[in-house]
């Protein structure tokens, strides 16, 4: 089992190097510019941290569809207590501890989504797309209701610096995104409660007879989850430079993408990290190299599909191929 | 008696009853024959495509790009038909084909890949959709030939307010109801009908008693294709403009209305008349915070309030059946 895994991992890696190399091919002397590179590290952590969001409640065998309504409303408290306190033309003295309560707001109500969706999932063991379903519309509702549908604008410029910001040439949002996966893969490699993620993903039953409470897991998985999706809305928050109820709808079918492309298994039970951030790149890659070919964003949507379906055709031949060396 | 009450729907139509009491109290138009056929008309195209949904649910699946196949099947008959002329047989034999063909796709990577059915779709939908705005331009469709204009006011019979506006039952409301009988028929009376129910019990045992798998998933997604092809023809008969953007997103929509009404995402279970009442429930709250003069604001707040508790109450009822069961083994 452990080396059909690596084989899906060295699947990656290839397609990731042959679609980068092709891109460098096609636009020569473009592609490996700095200021390309750099390009795809600003874009990229947004999808990542988001992604990342989903792929750890998938390792479960759950789904969490309130990723993207969780980041807005999260983004929108932060935004809120940031537009009333601060005037971003004269900041005022310790402006730099209110816009530290503002996160921890907005951290915090995600975090009360996350306690919603563990609760409905775990204690009432409604199926989680149903639950996510119900709290999407719910939080995307109660958005709405408190923008009145507006775009809440006018942040202090030190909340620009998260999404735009630079240091030492590498994008701040890229490195936010970098620790971010980093912290996960510790969690789910490195603590008991990774390896109970794993193994109740993989069997719930066998996982509540060897003595491990599902329900405390599973409520922490989602509340990891909705941690991650406010993580994600300071990068929002940051780089649009606002916030509103709606913002990244698109992203939430490509971060199920992302994570399946990435190894994560629908049925719960396999995925790593390493994995979700090559699929990340792959995506990047693509998305980058046929922009600067002038390349409709619409034919990007559609090499991401292709590419999904193609890596899962290879994933079902390579695994038939082992089946057929084992017998 | 006792046996209404372990059915989800019975709780739904509760719940639509209380709610329409509700909104009649508040403002009487509510509750008139024109503002039903009104909603039944404006809601169709969400209820063909929930009854596409029911049946993939039913198989144990899950179809995501349903509203990409509705965009293109629209388009591409949008197009067709001001190039080269037709009338609303070849309309309908355009959006069939493509619905069909995009949805036989789709089951045939389900089938011989094995890919997960919610990866699968969610891959075609951007593939589909994808393809169509780079041909298309994204460009919208305004100038519909005059038969097609003249065919969405067709009625069956019309009925007169008294103040004198006509109104009754259009023939879009007619199909999406002979789409509900002729699915209905399908799943109920039917070999096919049984497979489909079977295979999202256990795929195994199906196949093991017998029935075509193949067959059962090429039929369930191309019945949904065909349902979104239609969906797409009614939605442009509906407004009358073709946008290719106005449909792609609306995927959870139409999934949480089928799922309001009872149908499991487990597979096996739900049933059509779950979904009319799920469609009619979303239907009735959209149109009743209106009439009720509540801003549009709280529509998402409610719905998602609704879908919480409905499938909270499902499944805790399951849980509580678990439990009765279990005690029972035990005597």
């Amino acid at each position: 089992m452990k080396k059909y895994k690596h084989s899906e991992l060295i699947v990656l890696g290839a397609v990731m190097t042959a679609l980068f190399l092709l891109m460098v091919v096609l636009n020569p002397g473009e592609f490996l510019r700095i200021g390309n590179l750099q390009t795809m590290a600003f874009q990229l952590p947004e999808l990542g941290l988001l992604s990342l969001a989903m792929m750890v409640t998938m390792l479960t065998g759950g789904i969490n569809l309130s990723i993207i309504a969780t980041a807005n409303m999260s983004g929108i408290v932060t935004a809120l207590i940031l537009t009333g306190a601060i005037n971003p033309e004269a900041p005022p003295p310790g402006a730099g501890g209110i816009i530290l309560l503002a996160v921890a707001a907005g951290l915090l109500t995600a975090l009360v989504i996350g306690l919603l969706n563990g609760l409905l999932v775990a204690r009432l063991k409604v199926s989680p797309i149903l639950a996510t379903l119900g709290t999407m519309t719910l939080v995307n509702g109660l958005a709405i209701v408190t923008t009145r549908g507006y775009v809440i604008s006018g942040l202090p410029n030190a909340v620009r610096f998260i999404g735009n910001g630079v240091v030492l040439g590498i994008p701040v949002g890229a490195i936010i995104f970098i620790l971010c996966a980093a912290l996960m893969a510790l969690i789910l490699n490195r603590t008991p409660l990774g390896f109970n993620i794993y193994m109740l993903g993989s069997n719930p039953v066998a996982s509540r007879y060897s003595g491990v409470n599902n329900t405390t897991v599973i409520i922490k998985t989602y509340l990891i989850s909705s941690l991650y999706a406010g993580f994600a809305a300071l990068i929002m928050l940051s780089r649009f430079n606002s916030a509103k109820a709606g913002y990244g709808k698109s992203y939430l079918l490509i971060t199920i993408l992302a994570s399946v492309l990435g190894g994560t298994s629908a049925a719960g039970g396999f995925g790593r990290v390493s994995g979700l951030v090559m699929a990340l790149v792959i995506l990047q890659v693509v998305s980058s190299g046929l922009n600067l070919l002038r390349v409709s964003s619409f034919l990007t949507i559609t090499f991401w599909g292709v590419i999904i379906i193609l890596v899962m055709v290879m994933n079902f031949f390579s695994a038939k191929l082992k089946e057929r060396r084992l017998v | 008696m006792k046996n209404l009450f372990k059915h989800h729907e019975t709780y739904v139509l509760l719940v639509i009853i209380v709610f329409s009491a509700i909104i009649t109290t508040i403002n009487p138009n509510f509750l008139t024959l024109e503002n039903f056929f009104d909603l039944a008309k404006s809601y169709s195209f969400i209820g063909i495509l929930a009854v596409g949904v029911t049946i993939v649910l039913i198989s144990g699946g899950i179809d995501i790009s349903f509203t990409a196949v509705a965009t293109v099947g629209e388009y591409v008959m949008a197009v067709m038909v001001i190039k080269y002329g037709g009338n609303m047989f070849t309309a309908v034999l355009l959006v069939a084909v493509v619905g069909i063909a995009l949805g036989m796709i789709n089951a045939v990577l389900i089938y011989f890949f094995n890919i997960p059915t919610i990866i699968t779709t969610i891959a075609t939908l951007n593939i589909y959709y994808g393809i169509l705005i780079v041909i298309s331009g994204g460009k919208w469709i305004y100038a519909l030939p005059d038969w097609f204009r003249n065919f969405a006011d067709i009625r069956l019979f019309t009925l007169r307010t008294a103040q004198g506006l006509e109104y009754g039952l259009s023939i879009i409301t007619a199909t999406w109801f002979a789409i509900i009988i002729i699915a209905w028929i399908i799943l109920r009376y039917t070999k096919l009908g049984r497979g489909i129910y079977a295979m999202g019990g256990s795929m195994n045992a199906a196949r093991r008693a017998g029935f075509n798998i193949f067959g059962i998933q090429m039929f369930v997604y191309s019945f949904m294709g065909l349902m979104a092809g239609i969906a797409g023809l009614v939605q442009a008969l509906l407004v009358q403009t073709v946008a290719p953007n106005s449909i792609v997103g609306k995927e959870l929509d139409v999934i949480a209305a089928v799922v309001l009404g009872g149908a499991s995402l487990a597979g096996g279970s739900g049933t059509l008349f779950g979904t009319i009442l799920g469609v009619t429930l979303i239907a009735i709250m959209g149109n009743g915070l209106t009439l009720m003069r509540v801003s549009s604001f709280w529509y998402d707040v409610f719905i998602g309030l609704v879908i919480i508790i409905s499938v909270g109450f499902s499944a805790y009822q399951r849980r509580e059946k678990v439990k009765r069961t279990i005690l029972v083994e035990g005597e």
